[in-house]
């Protein structure tokens, strides 16, 4: 049914349709709508014999979620930026463990300097956790991505992120198609778990591995991961089949069949670089974009087939390996190993940063003229930059670079737009 | 699933636990206990942790008719119990991290709940490390929620899994890896430490008790009540550890003994945050007896003693039987 609605309101609503036994969660800004809203559905009995569990920290929150989904219940929380941080020890422990919880973030960027605005530093951050992990462009995407979710975490037995850009999707209204009941059914087995703690038949979970075994074990969950790579072409088809809309995959290609460059991104700012392709495509330019949904696992076979022939690839990420560069960036070179394709790492939007159309056009430009240095990053303001290392040389007790930048630029704000 | 414990492994109690009354027999008398952590495991002997594990588990699982999951935080009941692929446990049992035990049980018992699965009972324990240091934050929790779990603590007084390092339950005084009695020091600073069993009457939760391995037919008592009760429960076990301590380990139910006896460590339960009994002092004995057979307190009895070291720690006793009134009425 096509709705009005918000972000969260409508995941946390898809949340309810997969019939969750069990929900946990601590509020942190942006992730809050989206357990209020299930907090509600919970209490008005819409959700079964659902038990809503308020906790005291993140970290409680996916602790209570390990212990449930290793109790056979179908396990639901969200967090986002310093939440999922405060929460890292039990988000390595639950992919070790194999634990199939699915997990909203949404995303937000981490402090310090203090930040509630969006970017990707907060999942990229798990990246290597063992979780899979698919970012939403939309707030459809995102609803239909947490169907699938569930769907691969419990048929692998894995537990599966859901990232969404904070406030950008998260509290925007936009018009989402509500999956009904019966076709959530139709698409959604009930949880039928591979390891459970069951005093008919007592069973060990989380005991100590030495070196003897533990390389195996970390294997596996690699192995897994693989296993994903085919699993999630397979559950995006089987979605289309039920939903009749495409939805999901690894990765997503946009107007790249006979491109020269190509743009690569992750998340809502997918839609503006649609946008920007279709109107550099009307100028003449042969431009396209790849949107990758499945970050973890990394889909380096569709990204270097999609790339093949290309002459030009720009990343856009909203993170940043400090000391590095692109974090996405380093994966996409990974795919095109031994392939001679100049790749460009943009690095935009980071806390909440704009990233508006007349920029993108600036900067794909530049790109595809070459003068890009790597990585080149968005928007930044030199002046402000240059400005603070100025005064970082002048005396040694300088003070906070935050405060000092804040001072400079005046109205808290300004820099939005 | 259980297996049957064999009649040699019931203890030397057995045939007098036989003499007495039914309903008053230790459970471990019975070969029909449920032998939930068996032998075979990696403890060190004389470990009092292992011994009141053994207890806690088959008390448990005879008051729920062998129907429990065990959630365990990391330390050393995790460790010598599960050296993989080996596993001492003959219930259903995990173990996630150090600072979650009551946080996952939480979990487990809400799964069990929207399962309607309300003849199983969860069980969390954890060493002193695990639950009143850096597993305090998602106790707590669990007790404000009331959620339905008894969390056991067997404490030990410091981190023993690690090599023996300060806890917040180390006592005053006792050398660790991390307070040793160097540069004039007595050790573990006193004035500092905290009593989770009086924190978790605090949160008002419906059963709280302090038990000892020196007193089981006690302990199993005690687990035996908290599990006929709904909600957050909490029982806070004293176990002697010789590794850490430095005591003989054929000494273990002595000092766990002389630690009640002298007043350092007060055996009482509480309902809803309200004391309902304490275990009068059978014969006082002085600080010194508990104190002076343990390496930990040994730099306390060099010549010339640390009279006032020891006189400090004889207050904090003497405190302790004002306090709970552990001599019977009138003790003041």
């Amino acid at each position: 049914m096509l709705r009005q609605i918000e972000g969260s309101r409508a995941v946390a609503e898809a949340i309810a349709l997969c019939r969750p036994d069990v929900v946990c969660a601590y509020p942190i800004t942006p992730q809050t709508h989206i357990v209020e809203g299930l907090s509600e559905l919970v209490r008005a009995g819409q959700v079964g014999n659902c038990q809503f569990i308020n906790v005291e920290s993140e970290f409680a929150a996916l602790s209570v979620a390990i212990g449930s989904s290793a109790t056979g219940a179908r396990t639901y929380t969200a967090t986002s930026s310093q939440g999922l941080l405060f929460m890292a020890e039990a988000v390595y422990n639950a992919a070790g463990l194999g634990l199939p919880i699915v997990m909203t973030i949404g995303n937000r960027a981490i402090g310090a300097p203090i930040n509630i605005w969006n970017d990707h530093s907060d999942s990229m951050s798990m990246r290597d956790s063992g979780w899979i992990q698919l970012y939403a462009e939309t707030n459809q995407e995102a609803v239909d991505l947490h169907l699938q979710a569930f769907r691969l975490a419990e048929q692998l037995s894995v537990p599966v992120m859901v990232c969404e850009d904070g406030f950008i999707l998260t509290h925007a209204y936009e018009r989402v198609d509500m999956p009904e009941q019966e076709q959530v059914d139709a698409y959604l087995p009930p949880f039928e778990p591979v390891q459970v703690l069951d005093p008919a038949e007592p069973i060990n979970i989380g005991a100590m591995v030495g070196p003897e075994a533990f390389s195996e074990v970390r294997y596996l969950a690699h192995h897994k991961q693989l296993e994903a790579l085919d699993a999630i072409p397979d559950l995006a088809a089987d979605f289309s089949r039920v939903f009749g809309r495409e939805s999901g995959g690894l990765i997503q290609t946009y107007r790249d069949d006979d491109a020269d460059m190509v743009i690569i991104a992750l998340g809502s700012v997918v839609g503006s670089i649609r946008d920007v392709v279709d109107e550099m495509r009307d100028a003449g330019v042969a431009v396209g974009a790849i949107k990758i949904v499945s970050f973890r696992p990394f889909p380096l076979e569709e990204v270097r087939a999609a790339l093949e022939g290309k002459k030009r690839v720009v990343v856009l990420e909203k993170c940043l390996a400090l000391g590095l560069g692109g974090i996405v960036a380093s994966d996409v070179r990974m795919a095109l190993r031994g392939l001679s394709l100049p790749v460009n790492t943009v690095i935009a939007g980071l806390g909440g940063r704009a990233i508006t159309k007349a920029s993108l056009h600036r900067v794909f430009r530049r790109a595809l003229e070459g003068e890009l240095h790597d990585p080149h990053f968005l928007d930044l303001d030199l002046d402000v930059v240059d400005h603070q290392l100025a005064r970082a040389k002048e005396r040694r007790r300088s003070g906070p670079i935050a405060e000092n930048i804040l001072r400079e630029i005046g109205l808290v704000g300004h820099k939005l737009m | 699933m259980v297996q049957r414990i064999k009649f040699y492994q019931t203890g030397t109690l057995t045939v007098g636990n036989r003499l007495l009354d039914e309903r008053n027999r230790t459970v471990q008398s019975t070969v029909d206990r449920s032998n939930s952590l068996t032998s075979g495991h990696r403890a060190c002997q004389g470990c009092g942790e292992a011994l009141g594990a053994r207890y806690v588990v088959d008390a448990a699982m005879r008051a729920s008719d062998n129907r429990i999951v065990a959630v365990n935080a990391t330390g050393c009941l995790e460790v010598f119990s599960t050296p993989y692929p080996e596993s001492s446990w003959q219930v259903p049992w995990i173990h996630s991290l150090f600072g979650n035990a009551p946080a996952v049980a939480t979990g487990v018992a809400a799964a069990l709940r929207a399962k309607g699965r309300d003849d199983v009972r969860v069980l969390g324990q954890g060493g002193d490390g695990g639950t009143v240091d850096i597993g305090f934050g998602c106790l707590s929790g669990m007790f404000e929620r009331n959620d339905d779990v008894l969390y056991v603590c067997y404490d030990n007084e410091a981190y023993m899994n690690t090599g023996v390092q300060r806890s917040g339950r180390t006592p005053p005084a006792a050398r660790t890896a991390t307070t040793p009695p160097v540069g004039g020091g007595p050790g573990n600073p006193f004035g500092q430490g905290k009593d989770p069993a009086l924190i978790a009457m605090a949160h008002g939760i419906p059963y709280v008790a302090t038990a000892t391995v020196a007193d089981l037919h006690d302990l199993e008592a005690k687990v035996t009540k908290a599990m006929g009760i709904q909600g957050a429960r909490y029982v806070h076990v004293h176990v002697t550890c010789p590794l850490g301590w430095g005591s003989r380990p054929a000494d273990t139910i002595r000092l766990a003994r002389a630690a009640v006896e002298c007043g350092l460590f007060p055996l009482f339960e509480a309902e809803h945050g309200e004391i309902t009994e304490v275990t009068p002092i059978r014969r006082k004995v002085p600080v010194e007896e508990y104190l002076r057979p343990q390496r930990r307190f040994a730099h306390l009895f060099r010549s010339p003693p640390d009279t006032e070291a020891i006189a400090a720690i004889q207050a904090i006793a003497d405190r302790n039987i004002r306090k709970f009134g552990l001599l019977g009425k009138g003790d003041g």
